[in-house]
């Protein structure tokens, strides 16, 4: 049996249900960084596997979205990590549980 | 036809922070230029967009990636106003700030140009890109500030936004799947033509697409960040993520929902669903400000409730046919232009006084009508157009959108709205009492007004005033772009 679209579909799916659940599960920043990029990486699995086995009147779409996702994901995953040094340099933590000056 | 001219008012800006860059680097003593250079980038950029007024308009740019038509146009000139009134409005800020003065530019007029990408994008990979080019440096500006509670502000948006703009991406991937495509007017026809087979997996990806808009529209029950990033970041980047991103999410979920998925068997659907998000946005909103004792957090809710008022626009569109596309479709924008001026009216008087007083604290603005006459007036009445009152803009938006539901047989939306905009006078006039009938502290200084903040908050709160005595002209451009659009089938 060789694997069809529905496989690959599958594994999509559950790769983002992962990606949310570790996404809004962890407790650290970096954890739940980690988690966004399975979700993004679940997004270019299903985006690749409708790119190989649907008909497109752009038979390149497909996969132009993959790399820009994979560069977009880069750039935010800086910004993040940047973000997050600054925030460790003012509060020497970076669990999301303690993210909680700003209340009313 | 010549590409480059017609990105030309995202160039003109792009060119205004490359310019900015080098004379940070090269020319340091320079920098108070800095500023004026921008505000020259965003003039240049307004001007190209008249041009092309002037010279028609081509909806065909880059293989259908993009389009240049009244829509976008109408956008371009909001964009490039709203980002020339923060730039007057952080001067002072960035100045006393001390640091990296260039960057602060370079970044606000990355975000601009993003903003004005996502108006004309008409491409689910251009929507995500631009998408993505204005949100990198909103999440960068938001955590600005020296203090620890804006590099809170900064880490919450950029991981929330993150985790929505995945959810954003799956949807447009099973959009893209279901339809073999990723041009919108090309998944219009699609849908139109054998969408009714995958109905279920089309209103999945519609939810997937609301909830990845809805965090930047600032939408109930992706709101959670609204109120903390508000009150963290920088003033003057409060001011810009509260009129800019919202306006562009809006904008460019209309467009979607107006050329992609029109279709009656899905539009009955995604038109309820923003009716009922409208109604719970607008009443969680309202009650949350109420018990606010910090502005900048009371207008962080304030904005969620308004976030409801211009979705009973949306809701209208659909629920009504082809009357209230006109009407639902014009009232949402008009509605943001209105608001647009309104807010930022209020935020460049809160900065102006936050400035000095060194506090966010409603209760500090006691008196404020004797420290300084001129912000709080304006203040005042910006925080009228706020709830609907006239003589303001925010009456004829209120009045526009309602109509619009009425037409559409939404009325148990529009008393919803309208009941709800009562409990926003509370807590509006509530600060307007304060600064006029309450008394300063003893020790209370003066609040003296720099020119560039007194030009950009004069300037909003005219436009306030002339779009209350002269509507017409604002509801056409935005009945002329709305028509732009491809209608609904």
């Amino acid at each position: 049996m060789t694997p069809g679209l529905d496989h690959f579909l599958t594994v999509g799916a559950l790769l983002f249900c992962l990606g949310l659940i570790v996404a809004l599960s962890k407790r650290n920043a970096i954890g739940v960084l980690m988690g966004i990029e399975l979700m993004l990486n679940a997004v270019n699995v299903t985006l690749l596997a409708f790119h190989r086995f649907t008909e497109s009147a752009n038979p390149v779409a497909g996969q132009t979205f993959v790399v820009f996702v994979i560069t977009v994901a880069a750039a935010e995953a800086a910004v993040a990590l940047a973000l997050a040094v600054s925030f460790y340099r003012n509060r020497e933590t970076v669990d999301v549980d303690r993210i909680n000056l700003l209340r009313s | 036809m010549n590409s480059l001219d017609v990105v030309g008012p995202q160039l003109a800006v792009l060119i205004a922070a490359g310019i900015i860059v080098v004379i940070d680097a090269v020319v340091p003593h320079q920098r108070r230029l800095i500023p004026y250079v921008a505000l020259a980038g965003l003039a240049a950029s307004a001007l190209w967009t008249v041009s092309w007024v002037s010279r028609g308009y081509e909806d065909d740019i880059f293989g259908g990636t993009l389009a240049l038509d009244e829509y976008a146009a109408f956008f371009y000139f909001l964009f490039a106003g709203i980002t020339a009134t923060i730039v007057l409005a952080s001067i002072d800020w960035v100045e006393r700030e001390g640091r990296r003065q260039g960057e602060y530019y370079v970044l606000v007029l990355t975000a601009c140009s993003g903003l004005m990408f996502l108006a004309a994008a008409r491409d689910l990979i251009t929507i995500f890109l631009a998408l993505e080019l204005s949100s990198i440096p909103q999440y960068i500006l938001a955590g600005w500030g020296k203090d620890e509670k804006s590099s809170e502000a900064g880490l919450k948006y950029l991981l929330l936004g993150a985790i929505a703009s995945s959810l954003l991406l799956y949807g447009m991937a099973l959009l893209y799947g279901l339809t073999g495509t990723t041009l919108l007017t090309e998944i219009g026809s699609e849908v139109a033509a054998n969408g009714a087979d995958n109905r279920s997996l089309l209103i999945v990806a519609t939810t997937l697409l609301i909830a990845g808009f809805g965090f930047k529209m600032a939408i109930v029950p992706f709101q959670m960040w609204v109120p903390d990033v508000y009150q963290g970041a920088p003033t003057p980047v409060t001011a810009f993520l509260s009129v800019g991103s919202k306006a562009a999410a809006f904008a460019v979920v209309t467009r979607i929902f107006f050329e992609a998925l029109s279709p009656e068997f899905l539009s009955n659907d995604w038109s309820m669903v923003f009716a009922v998000i409208a109604a719970v946005s607008m009443i969680i909103g309202n009650i949350m400000a109420i018990v606010q004792t910090d502005i900048k957090r009371m207008l962080g809710y304030s904005s969620i409730a308004q976030a409801g008022n211009i979705l009973v626009g949306l809701a209208a569109v659909s629920a009504g046919g082809g009357d209230a596309f006109k009407l639902g479709g014009s009232g949402v924008l008009f509605f943001l232009a209105a608001y647009a001026f309104t807010n930022l009216g209020a935020f460049v008087a809160i900065i102006a006084i936050s400035q000095q007083i060194n506090s966010d604290r409603i209760k500090d603005y006691a008196g404020m009508w004797k420290r300084s006459p001129f912000l709080a007036v304006m203040l005042a009445f910006c925080l009228v157009s706020l709830t609907g009152i006239p003589p303001t803009a925010g009456f004829w938006a209120k009045i526009f959108i309602f109509n619009a539901a009425i037409r559409a047989d939404l009325a148990w939306l529009v008393i919803i709205g309208v009941a709800n905009s009562a409990v926003s006078a509370f807590y509006y006039l509530s600060v307007v009492k304060q600064m006029f009938l309450g008394e300063p502290a003893e020790d209370a200084a003066r609040v003296s007004t720099s020119p560039s903040i007194a030009l950009a908050v004069g300037a909003a709160s005219i436009g306030v005033l002339v779009f209350f005595v002269i509507p017409m002209p604002l509801l056409s451009a935005a009945e002329s772009a709305i028509q732009g659009l491809v209608p609904l089938t």
